[in-house]
């Protein structure tokens, strides 16, 4: 079995807190590489016009998949995280993500269903500041592999 | 530091400067202690094989973020890209050696929008001959 179907529609509820520390923006930003002073150097980030070091486009995977962690954890929802391949992901900044910031996730499963024999699964995560300002939309397909696929 | 790239000096069909990027068992690790992703596939040659991948594989999120770099560095703000996403068509094998496997990142302007002052990057990247993200694309706000 790839994926239980009938959690699509589901709307998990909000996590705790994830505060965004400028050690971990900077230990992300090495581990992809990316050098861009924005990412450690507070005065850098502040002459670009943001309150404090700003994070990598894609750093906010560390808080969606915390939140997608919840159906791969679930054994009702049936996942092999093992056999689990990522198909697809989008990010929707809808203001910059900076140190300091105070971050709630909210995880909806879109679909969840079987095709061939693999369980695909769709999900957006929202991101918000505990204050409820929008922070980020991620979105993710995840294919799990049948065992003869 | 560069200055933010100003959208008055962008046109349609710009090259942005490619990318080569390594990636090797201990690349993966790290990103695997930064993200929080401790997937075996992307560690454990022995557990990949056991569910039929040909070696250790990188995460896909890995992949997505080093080719990211070829906008933020291009754009001279990483806060820049309001939008990034894409698709996963082939893994990147990263076999247990010093060379690992290598990243070919490429990526043209492929649309300017003037009311917002945003341009649509398409990313390329490619590893061992195989294109490694799919329809990979980036709205970048410019100054």
């Amino acid at each position: 079995m790839g994926i239980n179907s009938a959690l699509a529609g589901q709307v998990f509820p909000p996590s705790p807190v994830y505060e965004v520390g400028r050690e971990k923006i900077a230990e992300f930003a090495t581990a992809i590489g990316s050098a861009d002073p924005a990412h450690t150097d507070p005065d850098a980030a502040r002459a670009l016009g943001h309150p404090d070091v700003v994070a990598p486009p894609t750093f906010t995977v560390i808080v969606a998949q915390r939140a997608e962690a919840q159906v791969f954890d679930d054994p009702a929802a049936g996942v092999d995280f093992s056999r689990l391949v990522h198909g697809e992901e989008r990010f929707t900044h809808h203001r910059p993500v900076v140190a300091g910031d105070r971050l709630i996730s909210t995880l909806h499963v879109e679909t969840a269903r079987e095709v061939g024999g693999n369980g695909i699964l769709t999900t957006r995560v929202e991101i918000a500041t505990e204050d409820g300002e929008q922070v980020a939309t991620v979105r993710s397909t995840v294919v799990i592999r049948g065992e003869d696929q | 530091m560069t200055a933010p790239r100003r959208f008055d000096d962008v046109v349609a069909g710009d090259v942005l400067p490619p990318l080569t990027v390594p990636l090797r068992r201990r690349d993966l690790v790290r990103y695997a202690g930064a993200s929080g992703d401790f997937n075996v596939i992307h560690w454990n040659e022995r557990a990949a094989r056991a569910v039929g991948l040909p070696d250790v594989i990188a995460h896909g999120m890995l992949t997505m973020a080093v080719a990211g770099r070829i906008v933020t560095d291009w754009a001279g703000d990483p806060a820049a890209v309001v939008e990034y996403g894409t698709k996963f068509p082939k893994p990147v094998v990263v076999p247990d050696d010093e060379i690992g496997a290598v990243v070919e990142v490429t990526a043209v302007v492929s649309a300017l929008d003037t009311a917002t002052r945003t341009a649509r990057v398409s990313i390329t990247a490619t590893s061992a001959g195989d294109k490694v993200l799919g329809k990979a694309q980036a709205k970048v706000r410019l100054a």
